[in-house]
């Protein structure tokens, strides 16, 4: 519609004719839906007693190595199964299947993170024993994976010393949503400029609650504490122990 | 910050966007989106709307104006009772104090939309 006069009426006169825009309110949480699902797993893996820690970290920074340690130390004592997020490959799902633990494997394809939908799928590819404890290794990312709610027990962060001590700055809302902290490949310390201290003290800035340990999976040294950790020993989460504790 | 390539949470948050709107909305055309994006929700507004155009095209958002309001971040201290503005998530009151309760910025949100 062209009107031929001069410009001299209010722009909104062309519309006059035309339907008027309608404005539907809709306040959403855009991750509403995640966190619907998320809490779904949550209640399913309250009702078994199955403890799910959604494990994250850079690439590099150790996580498979720790949880195959892990599994190989605690043998049967610590009934395991593993599910893998993995852009393309399935080498880390390799590494775990070697040690004789169910493992299922997620691709992302291009996806950064593991959303509660894809956990969901992974639980149901997996069946987990009630009473068993599910490592759900992210997306090497410490971006995308912190606004993911997966309805896990509780995050845990693993960074390494070869990264460099600025982490939580750099990945604050990774830090904050974090349960534990672990700082891995403590035995590479003496070789490289790295401040625990420090590091411990960004981290207590973002968050103030969270548990914090120093290890190398490489070494041994340190994982007796990562252990007693697992086992609810230490600290934990108020969501984990209460969940565990609602199922016996 | 991170990057454009680390920071693709954004692509499936505005993935959930264009579902939730298609929902209420169906085929109508959409001519305006209105988000609420806080400084503490770990989004970033300006990759949201360059994913808003990847993730609308071929849907009935195409073209669609997003609009995105930026509240300021707010806190209180425990420790001394301050509210003060927070808009990065180092939660450290001016008094030194950590234990902080953040009292807004945290939103991520479709207020609402427009329909021709
Ligand atoms: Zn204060």
């Amino acid at each position: 519609m062209r009107h031929e006069h001069p410009h001299e009426h209010p722009h909104d006169h062309d519309h006059e004719h035309e339907h008027h825009p309608v404005t539907i309110t809709l306040e959403q949480n855009l991750l509403a839906k995640n966190d619907l699902l998320a809490a779904r797993n949550r209640g399913w893996l309250a009702g078994r007693g199955i403890q799910a820690l959604n494990v994250m970290s850079s690439p590099g920074a150790g996580k498979t190595t720790l949880l195959v340690r892990t599994l190989t130390d605690l043998g049967a004592k610590l009934q395991a199964g593993v599910i893998e997020g993995d852009q393309e490959t399935s080498l880390d799902a390799d590494r775990i299947r070697a040690v004789g633990r169910p493992v299922i494997q997620i691709n992302t394809g291009a996806g950064c993170h593991l959303d509660a939908d894809m956990l969901q799928r992974g639980l149901d590819a997996l069946d987990p024993q009630p009473g068993s404890t599910v490592f759900v290794e992210n997306v090497g990312n410490l971006v995308c994976p912190a606004l993911f709610d997966l309805g896990e027990n509780a995050k845990v962060v693993i960074i390494s010393v070869t990264e460099g001590d600025d982490k939580p700055q750099k990945y604050p809302h990774m830090f904050m949503a974090a349960d534990l902290v672990i700082v891995n490949k403590s035995d590479l310390l003496p070789y490289v400029d790295f401040d625990v201290d420090d590091c411990l003290r960004q981290i207590r800035q973002i968050n103030p609650r969270t548990d914090f340990l120093v290890l190398s999976a490489t070494t041994g040294d340190g994982l007796a504490a990562w252990y007693d950790w697992l086992d609810g020993s230490t600290s934990r989460s108020d969501s984990l122990t209460e969940s565990l504790s609602d199922a016996h | 910050m991170a990057g454009r390539s680390a920071s693709m949470h954004e692509l499936s948050i505005t993935q959930s966007l264009v579902d939730a709107v298609l929902e209420r909305t169906g085929e109508r055309t959409v001519t305006g989106v209105n988000l609420r994006i806080g400084p503490l929700s770990g989004v970033l507004p300006d990759a949201m709307r360059f994913c808003f155009d990847i993730v609308s095209a071929d849907t009935p958002l195409a073209g669609a104006q997003l609009k995105i309001d930026e509240p300021r971040g707010l806190a209180r201290c425990r420790n001394c009772r301050t509210e003060f503005e927070l808009n990065d998530p180092i939660l450290l009151c001016p008094c030194g104090s950590a234990d902080v309760e953040v009292l807004s910025g945290r939103e991520l949100m479709v207020m609402s939309v427009e329909v021709a």
